[in-house]
């Protein structure tokens, strides 16, 4: 029984609460700032900062707690399976709104339209209604608007993405191989293409805004395309942080090529909204 | 894995800290179970006291004692108070003192993130609950918070949301947790096939949390767009449909209540084989059945919604799904009584409650079958027939299997015998009264009575009173528990570390209260 096989338990966990403390100051501000209140604004912003500061402190305890050898491979375990399961979980979260998208597409706006049991309501509320997708809806909500195209940036951005899951895996190589400068280039590519990405999206966004009068106020079709893209926006973001994270830890020296559980993690989620994006890409912007 | 280190450079096995820190800050499952165990009683309690409010405005017809949209903000915030803040956190706190102890293990796999899946709760519950002190009052929607009413809310609307949000955030972590430390965690030779049923039922509710809270988590983000953001999911004029949130809420629901009733399921199979000294009869069909009812909860949330105006196909396939889950579900029923078949049986107030939870739950799930037949579902619909349902299948069930483990466990944690007098008083008047209670409403939803309204016609007057007594006592009899509980922790009769003289299990070969860490040893597995 050396304790070289005991499991890590650590002791004192300071950050969490602080955790919950910026939650609950962020949201709190949030819910105040949707009712109109000018003061949550500014506890939404404390609330940022105390989540940005808790997150700088408990990645960083762990960090050192990796780099001074406390984990190994039973613990590296146990960290594989929590991030495989917690991208399970946010893959069930884009399922809500992937199912919001099709159940408008398949179902709800072919009834408007008088499909099925529909006739009544189409004749008697919306008559004149014909299911063609995208659609604001009978009621024209927001206005006249135009479909965003899905070979103009859009394909771009695939391209990006799937290149950037590639320069992803090969620093992965680099890493296993003990390549550090591979390693190095692999991210620094990685993080480039993403925050690219992003920049993108912002410019398909104002372009959506401001040329084709296409905002979330556009019936559902301008609600699922925000909120599909938007939260896929999201999470390429917090993906690129994480790799550029892994960059500078990298460029640190950490990681060796059997230990580093952190930038698999990171791969891991990355290539989950490389997916994703294959996803929108089809069943938002091309079908 | 075999023993623990410390982040101490002293090896020897060390308590806990001192003061009020040692709650805020502790890594240790037993402290976080203890914290998880005592915020669900004081939400049972909360979510109580608005029950005890309901039942005194419909003590008698007419409008007495609260206006109308404060009865619809207790019957809202009470489900969602006694669903999020009661019955899941008190299953996550057996879950947290119990698995890493019955696996073998030292602790619970993610200790840190255990310390957070609580520590968001009492955030997240004073932010629901103080939407009580908001313009417009709490949600009173209902829980089932569809739109569009819910969207009429007042001020409290985004807090709601935002609350719900973070329940989530806890239990998909707390899930993670559980997962991660059956698979990762368990002693040399603690095959899958060798945990116990508490460890297996755990094991499925873990995943269908996993599975469908993020999905709640999306409906209720698009519930925000649409009020606060111009988005239209639920709106027709924008090519949206009301009807939309209710399946993905639903697709999130059912599931739910399955993650309510399976670590029930868990428990009494831990009970019964004790008080029974038999083992449990059909341990893996047990596991297999438990599994069957996880796969189908994912495919019958439409009979939530059956008089919406779906399609017949949807009507039938839903209606059809929905009864196969009594063939699993009769599988344990009968696994249960046979393990008590020819057993030497003694009533210790764990073995009354188990027992108890057998028949009515039973009972509960006979009207769920009812409720699963379409067009009988078309009377039953909104009717207090529904009330009664749920009620049997999470109070007799759910809530009476949480009673059953705090008396099973509570000499192993606290290592003090309850007062056994007390513990079947309180069984027999919960038993008596939460019957009075609930068994009357299946007679006034039949009769027509609707839910969720603080009036009704005075046809049904007597059955609400007769309810109304029941619902009193019941809650009384609450209290006298949570004295009981206290005495239990302040001292009595010293427990021996096998407690039960049947009981079997790695839980009874620590001494009583176990040691703070469990097993710094991996335990031998027979």
């Amino acid at each position: 029984m050396s304790s070289d096989n005991a499991y890590y338990i650590p002791h004192d966990a300071k950050w969490p609460i602080v955790g919950s403390v910026g939650m609950s100051l962020f949201l709190g501000g949030f819910a105040g700032q949707l009712n109109g209140s000018s003061m949550a604004t500014n506890i939404m912003i404390v609330g940022f900062l105390v989540l940005v500061y808790m997150m700088f402190g408990w990645f960083g305890e762990v960090i050192d707690e990796s780099e001074s050898g406390k984990y190994k491979k039973i613990e590296a375990v146990s960290f594989r399976m929590g991030m495989v399961w917690f991208i399970f979980s946010e893959v069930m979260f884009f399922a809500a709104f992937f199912g919001a998208l099709f159940y408008i597409r398949i179902y709800s706006v072919p009834w408007l339209a008088g499909d099925g049991s529909g006739a009544a309501t189409n004749e008697f509320l919306w008559g004149g209604f014909e299911a063609i997708w995208p659609t604001n809806g009978p009621g024209d909500v927001g206005g006249e608007y135009q479909k965003m195209g899905a070979w103009g940036l859009p394909a771009i951005n695939t391209l990006l993405l799937l290149t950037s899951g590639v320069t992803c895996t090969w620093a992965h190589w680099g890493l296993v191989a003990n390549k550090r400068k591979q390693l190095i280039i692999g991210l620094a590519a990685t993080v480039l293409l993403g925050f690219i990405f992003v920049g993108l999206q912002v410019l398909e966004y104002s372009h959506g805004y401001n040329e084709l009068n296409l905002t979330m106020g556009s019936g559902v079709y301008g609600s699922t395309f925000y909120m599909l893209t938007g939260f896929h926006g999201f999470h390429v973001t917090v993906g690129a942080i994480m790799l550029l994270v892994m960059l500078v830890r990298s460029i640190k020296g950490h990681f060796t090529p059997e230990n580093h559980f952190a930038f698999e993690a990171a791969a891991w989620y990355w290539h989950f909204v490389d997916v994703v994006w294959l996803g929108l890409f089809i069943f938002v912007y091309w079908l | 894995m075999t023993t623990v280190t410390d982040t101490h450079d002293d090896h020897h096995d060390h308590g806990p800290a001192a003061g009020l820190m040692r709650w805020v800050t502790t890594t240790n499952h037993k402290d976080i179970g203890t914290l998880y165990l005592v915020f669900s009683l004081i939400m049972f309690m909360i979510g109580g006291a608005m029950a005890m409010v309901i039942r005194l405005e419909l003590f008698q017809p007419g409008l007495q004692f609260v206006d109308p949209s404060f009865f619809n903000q207790m019957t809202t915030v009470h489900a969602l108070v006694m669903i999020f803040g009661a019955v899941m956190p008190a299953f996550v706190g057996l879950a947290n003192w119990m698995l890493p102890i019955m696996v073998g293990g030292p602790d619970m796999a993610l200790p840190r993130m255990n310390n957070w899946s609580f520590w968001i709760l009492p955030f997240a519950f004073t932010m629901l609950l103080s939407t009580f002190f908001m313009d417009g009052g709490a949600p009173a929607g209902g829980w089932t918070i569809y739109p569009p009413l819910v969207l009429q809310g007042g001020n409290g609307f985004p807090y709601m949301i935002f609350a719900i949000h973070m329940m989530g955030v806890s239990s998909v972590m707390g899930a993670i947790n559980v997962i991660v430390t059956i698979l990762n965690m368990r002693a040399p030779g603690m095959t899958l096939m060798k945990m116990p049923l508490f460890v297996w039922t755990w094991f499925i509710t873990a995943y269908l949390l996993i599975a469908v809270m993020p999905v709640l988590a999306g409906a209720v983000t698009m519930l925000l767009t649409d009020r606060f953001f111009d988005t239209t999911f639920f709106n027709a004029a924008g090519g949206g449909d009301p009807v939309l949130f209710q399946h993905i809420f639903w697709f999130f629901g059912h599931p739910e209540v399955y993650i309510l009733i399976l670590p029930a399921f868990g428990v009494v199979s831990e009970i019964i084989p004790t008080f029974a000294r038999k083992p449990l009869f059909g341990y893996s069909s047990m596991v297999y059945a438990t599994s069957s009812i996880a796969f189908l909860s994912f495919i019958v949330w439409a009979h939530h919604m059956f008089t919406v105006g779906m399609p017949l196909q949807g009507e039938l396939f839903f209606m059809y799904a929905t009864m196969l889950i009594a063939v699993p579900t009769g599988v344990k029923v009968f696994n249960w009584i046979s393990t008590m078949w020819k057993g030497s049986m003694t009533f210790e107030t764990p073995m009354l409650f188990a027992i108890g939870f057998v028949i009515m739950f039973t009972i509960g799930g006979f009207s769920g079958l009812m409720l699963a037949i379409a067009p009988a579902d078309f009377q039953y619909h909104d009717t207090y027939f529904v009330v009664a349902h749920f009620h049997y299948v999470l109070v007799t069930g759910a809530v009476y299997s949480i009673m059953a483990a705090a008396y099973y466990w509570l000499p192993k944690w606290t290592g003090n015998m309850y007062n056994e007098t007390h513990g079947q008083w309180h069984f027999w008047i919960s038993t008596v009264s939460v019957n009075v209670l609930f068994f009357p409403q299946h007679f006034l939803g039949l009769a027509g009575m609707p839910r969720r309204i603080p009036d009704y016609a005075v046809q049904f007057a007597e059955f609400n009173m007769w309810s109304s007594i029941g619902g009193f006592v019941f809650g009384l009899s609450q209290v006298f528990f949570c004295y009981i509980v206290y005495k239990t922790i302040k001292g009595g009769e010293k427990a021996t570390d096998q407690v039960w003289e049947g009981a079997k299990g790695l839980e009874w070969t620590l001494s009583s209260p176990p040691p703070y860490h469990s097993f710094t040893e991996a335990p031998e597995i027979k």
